[in-house]
């Protein structure tokens, strides 16, 4: 339709349902529910255009499918739109959490509902054109321009400390990118194109390596976020609202391990072996000393914001592992995570928006009033922890596999990690769930109603079913991960070659 | 008796020049009510001008190559007009209402702009320095404009002196070019600097220091650092609607002009000159951002904002290439955008028939007039530079030219200092979404709202269509090499 594919659709459907919302005239409550519902049917929409897309996709194939490309800012940095098996679990996995967030949003948010759902639909197609965009150029400007809805999310509908947390997490995760920017320029004079699949192809020289690869580092990092740039990220989450953390937790972290995996490895791949050590360590470090942190806080956003950081310390750690094991658990880490944090924030909104408080110390023996949330909530625990059958082993399992082959010290530390996931968790379930219900204020505590059984019943479903049958994500991206290796291999062995020659 | 020159290059200015006239004897016959007249045909003079820049073509010398109508100088030509046209349009209802509804004023803004396409054509020093002094003159009065306000009597004064001081730098260094290199106009300087000497590219010392006193006095005119002390002062002691002269126009010619200088008179020192420049940029990176955090007066802080802009767009200028000229070029036009929707903003902060020009009045305008609240936090998140917005692009232009010349370090500073810079756009941005409303300002004029809806909206769909823009930079870029 007017020369646009199905990958521009993504992008220009939210767009629409925001133009439309913000068209919306008359008196509070009804532009309300307008909003709500209008925000609503264009998700699903999207989502429906997204398993269309999904459906196209040939799933055995490593290329870039589904290409399109318009002219834009010159010959050489286009409009390119493509996906392959790496991208496309993340466009799904954000068209699918979406609808979510507007629920979650249904009630919760008070005030200036039609601008807080215009924000969201409009980070939406930011989000997905983070995915699907094929020029560097165009990923920088999805990948940044993220910031000003997400900045707006927290400090206008946040918590107490909102203003502290929207600009921290705003000039945090800009002064990462801007490095990456000038990276993305020197990569432009280098290979004369910023067109990824092209870059792809492009040998960049081993002293331009380092420093590209630091550059993007500095970006991917803070957004993943890797210990010690991790700072920004609890206070984000416990000022952001409960649809902002599931957004944040979801796909946001997400970014930073799809850049590694999409511009970090397979552009400058001898750099990625240079410095994989030190990802090593800051991925170790990050998975003990979060939990630990984890393990002391008081606020539940907060000890499951702890807890992301640690897994994405299982991410950064299987992707450069450089194995294949490493890259298709780290991989399905990313997803998994995204749906299992995702709703363990969804849960705390359950509670909060009931109770208005998020310490730890304010609940207890909810069990007993609330039995279909503890019995929801746990699946999540247990999935966050990482029991077998559930969709967060599968991809911890993997990575240490590959961290193992890698350097076994790595995967000896890292496993720990594994261990003191379940301490927090467990007691932070135990805290909450069990014990006599003697708080005054939770004896009219009610139980999940149908719109929230609506939120959390299809993820708990998917927990398992991707705990039990993991192929159907791993099959996704198999093959690009295969020619991802193959590449790596092949220019690592180049280099050593030409190194002996010169010898 | 000589030849008259060919004039038909010069044909914007000298339209600008006989309407000049002309508005002069109007006042002069009517007096005060002759106002909106002369409003009309100063805003017709400019749009008349513009077209008859736009249908010029190629490269034309005249007054015995003191003048140039290259496509460098259209481009740069047409945002001046642009800036000194919304400017007539945007203080007719201000200065009405603030009671220096005088008809010297349309007539002096004509008078300004004449004097900053001058210097935009300029080919030689001569010319360059009367086109900077009738721009300087007009500018001091206009400073001035409200004279029975002690603030504005003082920006104006506090400018003559400083401008003047500048003029003078300007003129010691030029009379120091043209003594070591025996010519005033740029081509001849190119010509002496690349022949000059018996060693080739000897550069002597005495032309060194000419050119070290241009370019304060250039420096001085595109307020950079460290010659940047006047413009807080001016901006904030200014009326309103002039300092929205002042941010937009004037700069769009100093700019233009220093370029030229340097590009095109001194192609053959660009070791000399582009340390110069490399540090007056990366100073005034740096100082635009961290001296406007502790800002409170919102004319204050745009007069920092623009001390930073014009370090990022001197970027391309040190790259010294044809994508660096081209960077500068497509700065400006945004920042022309982003600054005149900026200030109709500030134009419209009027409260109880009083200005208000403290930072804090801006709360909660999210809540009492959210479109207008929409647009000023869209071009304050493109002046911070962040995708997608245009002012992003203009970023990216200027710091992809530096990358290209390998001026690695200036890039770093740059894009640290626009992290830094956008510290205070967003302070602003969370005054206007986060903080408890103060109440609704005063209703915008048409010609406010106007302005705005346009300049918000080119901001935000510039990248969709950066097409033209980009093009014509780069055709411009490449009439100057």
């Amino acid at each position: 339709m007017f020369g646009l594919g199905i990958l521009s659709g993504l992008l220009i459907l939210p767009l629409v349902g925001a133009a439309f919302i913000l068209s919306l005239r008359g008196d509070e409550a009804s532009v309300r529910s307008n909003a709500r519902m209008a925000a609503l049917i264009t998700t699903l929409v999207t989502l429906a255009l997204a398993l269309v897309a999904w459906a196209r996709f040939d799933v055995a194939s490593p290329q870039f499918q589904l290409i399109e490309s318009h002219a834009w800012l010159s010959e050489t940095i286009r409009f390119k739109l493509g996906v392959d098996g790496f991208s496309m679990p993340f466009v799904l996995l954000t068209a699918f959490l979406m609808p979510f967030c507007i629920l979650a949003s249904w009630e919760s948010i008070e005030h200036r509902m039609k601008e807080y759902m215009v924000a969201f639909l409009v980070l939406e197609t930011l989000m997905i054109g983070v995915f699907v965009a094929l020029d560097l150029v165009l990923f920088y400007i999805f990948f940044e321009a993220g910031l000003i809805p997400m900045f707006l999310i927290i400090g206008i509908w946040g918590g107490k400390r909102r203003i502290y947390a929207s600009f921290k997490f705003f000039l945090y995760t800009l002064l990462g990118s801007v490095l990456m920017l000038l990276a993305i320029m020197a990569m432009y004079w280098s290979a004369g194109t910023t067109d990824i699949t092209q870059l792809l192809a492009h040998k960049f020289t081993k002293e331009l390596q380092p420093w590209l690869w630091l550059a993007f580092f500095a970006s991917f990092a803070v957004k993943m976020p890797m210990w010690p740039v991790h700072t920004w990220l609890p206070d984000a989450h416990v000022e952001a609202p409960t649809a902002g953390s599931v957004i944040l937790a979801g796909i946001l972290l997400k970014m930073g391990g799809y850049g590694f995996i999409r511009f970090s490895i397979p552009m400058f791949p001898d750099a990625s072996q240079y410095f994989a050590p030190m990802v090593y360590a800051l991925s170790v470090i990050a998975i003990i000393y979060t939990s630990l942190v984890a393990l002391m806080q008081e606020d539940i956003k907060k000890l499951i914001a702890y807890s992301s950081v640690a897994h994405m310390g299982f991410v950064t750690m299987g992707l450069f592992t450089l194995t294949p094991q490493g890259i298709q658990g780290a991989m399905f880490q990313m997803v998994s995570h995204g749906l299992v944090s995702g709703a363990l924030f969804l849960c705390v909104g359950v509670v909060y928006d009931r109770m208005h408080t998020r310490e730890i110390k304010a609940y207890g023996g909810l069990t007993n009033r609330m039995p279909v949330y503890a019995v929801l909530f746990m699946v999540f625990t247990m999935a966050n922890v990482g029991l077998p059958g559930t969709a967060g082993f599968v991809g911890e399992f993997l990575t240490l596999l590959g961290a193992f082959k890698a350097n076994p010290w790595v995967a000896f530390f890292a496993t720990f990690g594994v261990i003191l996931s379940a301490a927090y968790a467990l007691w932070l379930y135990r805290r909450v769930m069990f014990g006599e219900l003697d708080k005054p204020e939770l004896k009219g505590i009610t139980d999940v109603d149908r719109r929230e059984m609506v939120l959390l019943v299809p993820l708990a479903v998917l927990t398992v079913y991707y705990g039990l049958r993991p192929g159907a994500i791993l099959d996704a991206f198999a093959a690009p991960t295969d020619l991802l290796i193959k590449n790596y291999q092949a220019a690592v062995t180049a280099t050593k070659t030409a190194l002996l020659v010169v010898q | 008796m000589a030849a008259i020159p060919n004039l038909m290059p010069a044909l914007p200015e000298l339209l600008l020049a006989v309407g000049a006239l002309a508005m002069v004897l109007i006042g002069a016959f009517q007096g005060e009510k002759s106002l909106r007249l002369l409003e009309i045909m100063a805003v017709a003079l400019f749009a008349v001008a513009g077209l008859v820049v736009l249908s010029q073509t190629g490269k034309q010398i005249t007054f015995s190559g003191a003048f140039v109508a290259d496509g460098f100088g259209r481009f740069m030509k047409v945002l001046t007009l642009i800036g000194a046209a919304a400017a007539v349009v945007m203080s007719s209802d201000y200065i009405r209402r603030e009671g220096m509804a005088r008809f010297e004023y349309p007539i002096l803004i004509v008078l300004a702009t004449i004097g900053m396409m001058m210097m935009i054509s300029a080919n030689d020093l001569i010319a360059l320095y009367v086109g900077v002094e009738l721009q300087s003159l007009a500018l001091y009065v206009v400073a001035a404009m409200n004279r029975d306000d002690e603030k504005s009597s003082e920006a104006g004064l506090k400018y003559f002196v400083l401008g003047a001081l500048s003029s003078g730098m300007l003129l010691y260094g030029m009379s120091l070019v043209y003594g070591f290199t025996g010519t005033v106009t740029f081509d001849g300087i190119a010509e002496a600097l690349a022949h000059g000497g018996a060693g080739g590219h000897k550069i002597g010392l005495g032309l060194v220091f000419g050119l070290v006193f241009m370019a304060a006095g250039l420096a001085f005119k595109i307020s950079a650092v460290p010659f940047h002390m006047w413009t807080p002062d001016v901006y904030e002691g200014s009326p309103t609607a002039v300092t929205a002269f002042f941010a937009a126009a004037p700069k769009m010619a100093a700019m233009a002009m220093t370029v030229r200088v340097f590009v095109g008179a001194f192609p053959g020192a660009i070791g000399d000159w582009r340390q110069i420049i490399i540090f007056i940029a990366a100073a005034s990176m740096v100082l635009g951002a961290f001296a406007a955090i502790g800002q409170r007066n919102i004319k204050r802080l745009m007069a920092y904002s623009s001390i930073g802009h014009m370090g990022f767009a001197l970027v391309g200028l040190a790259a010294g290439t044809v994508s660096g000229v081209q960077g500068v070029a497509i700065y400006m036009a945004i920042y022309l955008v982003m600054t005149l929707g900026a200030f109709a903003c500030i134009l419209c902060m009027r409260r109880d028939g009083r200005m208000v020009e403290d930072i804090e009045e801006l709360g909660g305008l999210s809540q009492s007039q959210p479109l207008m609240a929409f647009c000023l936090a869209m071009l304050l998140f493109s002046l911070a530079g962040i995708p997608p917005l245009a002012g992003f692009f203009a970023k990216f232009y200027v710091f992809t030219a530096a990358i290209e010349a390998k001026l690695y370090y200036l890039a770093v500073i740059g894009v640290i200092a626009s992290v830094v810079g956008a510290y205070y756009y967003l302070r602003i941005v969370k005054i206007i979404y986060f903080d408890k409303p103060k109440g609704a300002f005063e209703t915008m004029t048409p010609a406010l709202k106007g302005v705005l809806a346009l300049s918000s909206a080119m901001v935000l769909v510039f990248w969709l269509v950066p097409g033209p823009l980009v093009s014509s930079a780069l055709a411009a870029a490449k009439s100057l090499f």
